[in-house]
């Protein structure tokens, strides 16, 4: 038998292993979708655009208001134009981009959070706690996000204090937003991480885990949750498309971050009234909102497949 | 000698909406220290839920584990709270799972799943867990263990990753190991590897094995002991040699009967036993097995017979006599 055991050792020794891992198995899949690739270099351009952009401009610079120039098409001290004060455009974008990479990425990681936790709690330890947080959940559908958006972010706005962030002062109406959109957006994916965690409960592994004395908690983010990623991935970035243009509606509606702090969103509010006679209000956060969102929506499409169990077995 | 664990009275119901399942019906038996207890029977006798059982693994509700005691080392298992059992998990007794494609998890790396049983119950650095990951990975015959610390399960064959998990299970030193049909899934040369490495280690680190299976040929290579179960009993008990040579339960024989042999003659027939298992849901009043016997008498059907001593630690449960056909 010792004999049997060292040719067999020796024989599987010499049989190479596939050399990828999951994480390179998911890079090559994402890299054969080439939307998600353009997109992911498009949305790198947006946030290089209104972080490195901020360092040839001041945010006092972009709020600066000249009426003797309100309204001038694109020249070359104001290349983007000036908007119906006379502020400059290109800054503007260039701050506003971060008010809304940032509302999109806060919002998303409260979305995340609150729908794997209380997903996870739900298909986890099932019973009681799960019926009640998915009544919960399910009355947290019926609350409409963007009615809310509106009334909240015209009650609260002027209450809470303005905050520093980042080197810069945020209006307090960002924290409305986003926890407005953070706390209505969770509820899909809270479903969809229960559904995944009942599923996953019940495999072997899991007993396996529970057989070696692990804990409750380290079986919930150290093994199973690892097992559901792809979808918390997926939804995670539509999340972020999702919270800019919420937000860009809300401000184009004129209650969501007030001016004079520049969003893509409060942007484009005013810019009706111009459309034929000065486009260029409209033009460039409308761009660059459109262009943000497809991306992270091409993107979001490109981890879908390229994080698909079923197509990673075909990979093998 | 003591034993190792003690098992009285155990039963298991699971409550579901056709009714009350009885899977386990009062079950006795001892392990002793380094010796292996071979569990014997069909599929749904009562076998895995009887081990799961021990460490208090049955899903709760719909299980239930209505009576009996387990004594581990002198304390009941069913009387402490679940910090201790947790302790005992892994650390005082290990299982093996009868199928290892399904068994580890898909995601993390065969070390970090090893070095994870050694992080929780030993509090040692990580350091230390990895050095002690990769001697466990080579006692369990792995080949190139530093590199195979990185692998995910996918990349191993169904044989070695039995060998991880016995790797898992051995991992805190336990003095129990439970292996539910781990050579099931396994094909016979594998199946062959695994019983061998089994038995090298047990004679390297001395724990007890329990050792679940349907395999007749597997137990008669690795058990010192067998218990036969049908339908949630134990319908007989002995060391391995008397359950070969003499067995007494009439369902102990049709197993071995039913057994495909290398001198039968050419184009013989195999015996079945007729009939399929009871439903557990709905117990005959009587002996379980009196619908598939061959030796049933009326009393058969009227009573269940209780688990009795045959010779010195030979205990069957059957009215019958099956050499004499007499009633006892």
């Amino acid at each position: 038998m010792e004999e049997i055991n060292n040719n067999d050792s020796g024989a599987i020794a010499q049989i190479e292993k596939p050399q990828l891992s999951y994480s390179q198995l998911v890079w090559m899949r994402f890299k054969r979708h080439k939307m998600a690739v353009v997109g992911m270099v498009l949305l790198i351009l947006m946030i290089l655009y209104s972080t490195l952009g901020a360092s040839f401009t001041t945010e006092s610079y972009s709020n600066v208001t000249d009426t003797s120039i309100r309204l001038s098409p694109p020249y070359l001290a104001h290349p983007f134009g000036t908007d119906t004060v006379g502020r400059d455009i290109l800054a503007r974008t260039i701050y506003g981009g971060q008010i809304s990479l940032l509302i999109g990425l806060i919002a998303m990681a409260v979305e995340v959070i609150m729908g794997v936790l209380i997903g996870a709690i739900a298909g986890y330890y099932g019973g009681i706690l799960d019926s009640l947080l998915m009544r919960f959940t399910e009355a947290m559908f019926n609350v409409p996000q963007l009615p809310l958006l509106l009334v909240l972010g015209k009650l609260l706005a002027d209450k809470i204090d303005p905050f520093p962030l980042l080197g810069r002062e945020f209006s307090g109406s960002v924290i409305v937003i986003i926890a407005v959109i953070g706390l209505t957006s969770w509820m899909g994916l809270a479903r969809i991480v229960r559904a995944n965690f009942l599923s996953l409960k019940e495999r072997e592994f899991v007993t396996a885990a529970n057989c070696i004395g692990t804990r409750n908690g380290s079986i919930i983010f150290g093994h199973i949750l690892p097992n559901t990623m792809a979808p918390i991935i997926v939804s995670g970035t539509l999340g972020v498309a999702n919270a800019i243009i919420s937000e860009a509606y809300v401000s184009f509606l004129g209650v969501g971050v007030m001016p004079p702090t520049a969003t893509w969103g409060n942007m484009l509010n005013g810019a009706y009234q111009y459309i034929e006679s000065a486009p260029w209000l409209w033009i460039f956060p409308g761009t660059l909102i459109v262009l943000t969102v497809l991306s992270i929506n091409f993107i979001g499409d490109g981890l879908r497949d390229a994080l698909d169990p079923h197509a990673l077995i075909k990979a093998e | 000698m003591d034993p190792v664990l003690e098992v009285k009275n155990l039963k298991v119901q699971f409550n579901t909406l056709e009714g009350i399942v009885h899977a386990v019906n009062g079950v006795n038996f001892t392990v002793e220290e380094g010796k292996t207890l071979g569990i014997v029977g069909e599929s749904g006798c009562g076998k895995s839920v009887t081990v799961l059982s021990l460490m208090r693994l049955i899903p709760e509700p719909p299980g239930r584990i209505v009576d009996g005691e387990v004594i581990f080392k002198g304390e009941n298992l069913f009387k402490i709270n679940k910090s201790s059992i947790q302790n005992i998990r892994g650390a005082e007794i290990a299982m093996v799972f009868q199928d290892p494609m399904t068994s580890l998890n898909p995601v993390l790396t065969i070390g970090y799943q090893i070095s994870e049983a050694l992080m929780v119950h030993k509090r040692i650095s990580k350091q230390e867990a990895i050095r002690r990951t990769w001697k466990l990975l080579e006692m369990v015959g792995i080949p190139l263990v530093k590199e195979s610390f990185h692998d995910y399960p996918h990349q191993f064959s169904g044989g070695m990753r039995q060998r991880v998990m016995i790797a898992m299970a051995l991992s805190c030193d336990p003095s129990i190991l439970i292996a539910d049909e781990p050579t099931t899934a396994l094909d016979v040369t594998i199946q062959a590897q695994i019983v061998e490495l089994t038995k090298k280690i047990q004679s390297q680190l001395g724990m007890s094995i329990i050792w679940i299976t349907h395999d007749l040929g597997i137990v008669a290579e690795i058990a010192d002991k067998v218990i036969v179960m049908y339908a949630g009993y134990i319908v007989e008990e002995a060391d391995v040699f008397t359950i070969y040579e003499n067995p007494v339960h009439p369902y102990t024989l049709a197993l071995l009967k039913s057994l495909p042999r290398v001198d039968s003659k050419r184009y013989e027939r195999l015996a079945i036993i007729h009939g399929s298992p009871p439903d557990c849901l709905h117990l005959p009043q009587g002996c379980p097995f009196v619908l598939r016997c061959g030796f049933a008498v009326k009393r058969c059907s009227e009573e269940n017979p209780q688990l009795k001593n045959i010779e010195s630690e030979h205990k069957a449960a059957c009215w019958i006599d099956v050499r004499t056909g007499k009633t006892r």
